[in-house]
């Protein structure tokens, strides 16, 4: 067993399996490695995050100019959805539907997590590969599958779930009430309980790798923000996906085999149905304690690859690296026990409520650290403003302004007043979705050359970042005033209420700021496909970084290093050390003589 | 005409993106191929990106304003309907103020430091990895702002939420179905008798149990008609699937969940006809009027028909996705002054008179459902046509 094209491959202890002359299929498609698994989650959220976005700008389109002909509706929706290319109401359904599950679940999860956790789970702790190659390759096999099974659904007769993205029952489980919830629904429950098998085998890795797999000297307190994060994203989700899976696999008990889990007392189309002593209630409890959850899945390893990169670009060392660890672990704590703050007008016990409001707003206080933290590491600073960096900051800023707005959503009273309308819609969708996937482009800009050992275009990220940055603001912003005035999402049109037509113009102006956002995410694609085979060589270590992934070559190899693990002597943070003479000094350098131990 | 504009944008955005790929090859016209410092930020690039992070603080500071200015009337922070409604909107209040201040100061601190540490080469970036001082100062201060507002939430959610029935409540029934309300009055026993969906037959649309004695005095409406002055229990059934009853101008909301009932209750404190009154209901139903009015022009001109101009009515919203009409499901609200609201309910039938009368015109025939099998879409829609 040899590495091909590198010198130091001596002293092979470890008895890796090498596939470096492998064929096709075991080097692209059925890949034990981390480094192509990394890829592969990526190529496929990229895909999936494609479809998402176009959901969200027909139901735009549709929301601004209500019950028009477009001939992209007719293209892409079909005579069916859209006849004479006028969006059908059922199909705004399905489309919000969809958009939410893609993005949430099949971009914001399996293609950040899943890609920087497979990437740089191993690199950054120094291990040669993830601590099981074929449970990891299984893993993304079960993402693609359902991934085709959820696309695979949108064709289907009466077409994809369409009750929303949390399914709510009895919308979801009575095809009599909604048309989606025929055979589309039944693919949408089959496709999440294969991607939560998918998700606990890729979580359980990265948690077996992180406890394992950490090299000599890498302990805890000088794991990078990065690993913490991914870490304590794997825990949240063997902890709450499972909760998941059962409803999910309720709720198909309920649709096919007449149990009633969720459904009682139901009059429906004529005639009373036979389901008594189910309660929605249940469903939402199980749904809210993943679903809550789920959001710092998605944000933690934003924040963690923000942590890196602005410290990196920064050329500081991050602010309070312990207090960090704290928040992470905080969030991650205090997120298992806040689920019901989405059920407050529900028809739960009130007194919940107010437990509830308490949790909630206690996670304000880790989230306040975090922000401050990250203001603190920027000033003062000597940064360097590449793309990435450029997104790191943008993160911090949705995350703010996206994060003071729970303060009111979490709180039982306001939220009467507030919930469903278009202000949550504003609050989540900057301070999950735009601020992950700040961080999911963050990351792709950084660790491009780790993984493609190319090099993006960096005029063409500038472009990308600041018309994306105030096209997000323009979307979402504006959505906090009309969710003030009491509209109601999921509408499919708003002329039903002479109340909200001062929002016409509002609506027009969110559309095309959506449009144009979304039109210059093609100069991403561009930069990001173009640059996978014509993008300039990398080198070694092109942003001057600490952590270990940087140690590696360019050139992808099994085992990542080719010789001896690297050792660690100090934390990953020693950027412009008094003392030291470059303005990094990597995890792998021996202190140096005089020179202070500050840290860790 | 708009399909042809938006097919102008997308050709225009498509020619923009094809002469950024023209930058693309510009940039690295003249360098060696091997060169990788073009893509990694020099000092120009940390410059003019410093600057341009300045520059979108101030976007954000703007377009805050002008959202303010155009957006901002905050109709759910003003006249508030019902007693609690005062409350809500003075925390409302409180917190906006406080969220407004927090984001206009660390949106100012976040993009002036990257503004100002704008990368400059050979200077080196101070090394400041640790203060528990400046740490403790900001985990302590959302502590304490955060605990004041927990408790003055928590206050207004108990006097909410915590309904006392013992008092002189009126109850009234609020029932969901796909995609309409119906309104039960408990009549002169303020008591509602006991329903549920196998109950459903005729005119009892609601599953009333008319062997209950309860039930006897109950009546139907298909408007919620409330007194001023008065606490009102509405108590939720839903016949189908979750529904919420979203009342915004008595900051009022609850879910309405098949096979439980739930409850919201409140005090009006405005008439409909006060309400009308009121300075910035006037301005905005005229504004929204002369938005009518530019609309009918154009629809007259398609030889379509014009708007009705709009008058303001309390409205109960659905809330809860609940199917393909979901977003037309509304209600009329009327509030009134109790003698008034006494007249109007006085005029109404009793359930079990409605149910006797139609026991007498069907007596040969077993009662027949009006309401048609559902099978597919097209019913569906049917259906929703019917009820717009």
């Amino acid at each position: 067993m040899s590495v091909e094209g590198h010198e130091n491959n001596h002293d092979h202890s470890h008895d890796h399996d090498h596939h470096d002359k492998g064929n096709f299929f075991t080097k692209y498609v059925f890949s034990l490695d981390h480094k192509m698994i990394a890829k592969q989650y990526l190529i496929t959220g990229i895909v999936m995050g494609i479809v998402g976005i176009v959901m969200s700008l027909l139901f735009r389109m549709q929301i601004a100019w209500p019950e028009e002909s477009f001939t992209v509706f007719k293209w892409l929706l079909g005579d069916k959805m859209a006849p004479d290319g006028v969006m059908k109401n059922d199909a705004y359904l399905a489309l919000v539907t969809m958009h939410g599950t893609i993005m949430v679940f099949f971009v914001l999860t399996a293609g950040l997590s899943g890609t920087f956790s497979n990437l740089l789970i191993p690199l950054q702790i120094g291990a040669r590969d993830m601590a099981s190659g074929f449970l990891n390759m299984l893993s993304y096999w079960l993402f693609f599958i359902s991934a085709v099974l959820m696309i695979i659904s949108l064709f289907v007769e009466g077409g994809p779930a369409s009750s929303g993205w949390t399914v709510y029952p009895p919308l979801s489980a009575l095809p009599k009430a909604i048309p989606g919830s025929g055979m589309g629904m039944t693919l949408w429950l089959v496709s999440m309980a294969i991607f939560i098998a998918s998700s606990l085998m890729g979580s359980l890795n990265y948690v077996a790798t992180v406890i394992n797999l950490r090299t000599k000297g890498m302990s805890m307190t000088r794991l990078p923000l990065t690993v913490w994060a991914l870490f304590t994203t794997a825990v949240i989700g063997i902890v709450s996906f499972p909760v998941l899976l059962s409803a999910a696999l309720l709720l198909l008990f309920d649709r096919s085999f007449g149990t009633s889990f969720f459904l009682s007392d139901i009059y429906l189309a004529g005639e009373v149905l036979h389901y008594q002593g189910g309660s929605p209630v249940l469903y939402e409890h199980l749904f809210w304690f993943l679903g809550h959850p789920e959001v710092y899945i998605v944000i933690l390893p934003a924040m963690g690859i923000t942590s890196e990169i602005i410290a990196c670009n920064a050329r500081k060392p991050i602010f309070g690296y312990r207090a960090m660890i704290a928040s992470i672990l905080g969030i991650a704590f205090l997120s298992t026990i806040v689920w019901g703050h989405h059920m407050f007008v529900s028809g739960m016990n009130p007194f919940l409520g107010s437990v509830f409001t308490f949790t909630t707003l206690l996670i304000a206080i880790p989230s306040a650290v975090k922000a401050f933290n990250y203001i603190t590491t920027i000033w003062s600073g000597n940064i360097q403003m590449n793309p990435s960096m450029l997104f790191c900051i943008g993160f911090v800023s949705t995350f703010i302004t996206g994060g003071l707005t729970g303060i009111i959503l979490g709180d039982s009273t306001l939220d009467i007043n507030v919930h469903d309308t278009y202000f949550v819609i504003a609050h989540f969708h900057l301070v999950m979705g735009i601020s992950a996937l700040y961080g999911m482009f963050a990351g792709i800009y950084h660790w491009f050359p780790k993984m493609f050992g190319r090099m993006m275009n960096k005029n063409l990220g500038y472009i990308h970042f600041w018309v994306t940055a105030v096209c997000a603001y323009g979307v979402f912003f504006p959505m906090h005033f009309i969710g003030l005035a009491g509209l109601p999402r999921r509408y499919y049109s708003n002329t039903a209420f002479p109340l909200f037509d001062e929002f016409y113009d509002v609506n027009v102006l969110i559309t095309v700021f959506a449009l144009v956002g979304a039109a210059f995410q093609l100069v991403f694609l561009w930069n990001f496909f173009y640059s996978i085979f014509y993008g300039k060589k990398a080198t070694q270590n092109p942003w001057r970084s600490n952590s270990l992934e940087w140690t590696t070559p360019v050139e992808h190899i099994h085992g990542n290093w080719p010789g001896e693990l690297p050792v660690v002597y100090r934390w990953p943070y020693d950027y412009s050390k008094p003392g030291l003479p470059d303005d990094f000094a990597p995890q792998n350098m021996p202190y140096v003589e005089g020179e202070e131990q500050l840290h860790h | 005409m708009t399909s042809l504009l938006i097919l102008a944008a997308v050709v225009l955005l498509g020619v923009a993106v094809w002469q950024l790929t023209k930058i693309f090859d510009l940039t690295q016209v003249g360098s060696h191929p091997d060169d990788i410092s073009t893509e990694i930020a020099n000092e120009k690039d940390n410059n003019i990106n410093g600057y341009l992070t300045f520059a979108f603080l101030g976007f954000i500071y703007i377009f805050t304003i002008f959202c303010l200015v155009e957006y901002g009337s905050f109709p759910l922070m003003d006249n508030p309907a019902s007693e609690h409604g005062k409350e809500v909107d003075n925390l409302m209040w409180i917190s906006m103020g406080l969220i407004f201040i927090v984001q206009i100061f660390t949106q100012f601190l976040l993009h002036y430091f990257a503004f100002q540490g704008r990368g400059v080469k050979g200077r080196k970036a101070r090394f400041f990895s640790d203060n528990d001082k400046l740490e403790a100062l900001w985990t302590i201060i959302p502590v304490i702002t955060l605990s004041g507002l927990i408790l003055y939430g928590l206050f207004a959610w108990n006097d909410i939420m915590f309904v006392d029935e013992e008092e002189d409540v009126l109850i009234v029934e609020v029932y969901a179905k796909q995609f309409g309300w119906d309104v039960r009055y408990s009549g002169t026993d303020n008591t509602l008798g006991k329903a549920n969906v196998r109950f459903i037959e005729g005119v009892n649309l609601v599953g009333v149990d008319m062997s209950d004695p309860n039930a006897a005095d109950d009546k139907m409406a298909k408007e919620l008609h409330l007194p001023k002055g008065k606490k009102v229990v509405l108590k939720f059934r839903s016949q189908d699937v979750l529904h919420s009853a979203y009342l915004p101008h008595f900051r009022a909301q609850m879910n309405c969940v098949p096979g439980m009932v739930t409850q919201f209750a409140f005090v009006p404190t405005l008439t409909t006809d006060e309400m009308r009154a009121k300075e910035g209901i006037i301005k905005k139903v005229s504004n929204i009027n002369e938005i009518r009015a530019d609309r009918s022009k154009e629809l007259i001109a398609k030889g379509e028909e014009a708007l009705d101009p709009y008058t303001f009515d309390y409205l109960l919203l659905c809330n809860k996705i609940c199917g393909a009409s979901h977003y037309n499901m509304q209600m009329k609200v009327v509030v009134e002054t109790p003698e008034e609201f006494n007249a109007w309910l006085k005029e109404l039938p009793t359930l079990k008179e409605q149910v006797m009368a139609e026991k007498a015109a069907n007596a040969p025939a077993p009662a027949v459902q009006e309401v048609p099998a559902v099978t597919d879409s097209v019913a569906t829609e049917a259906i929703a046509q019917v009820v717009k």
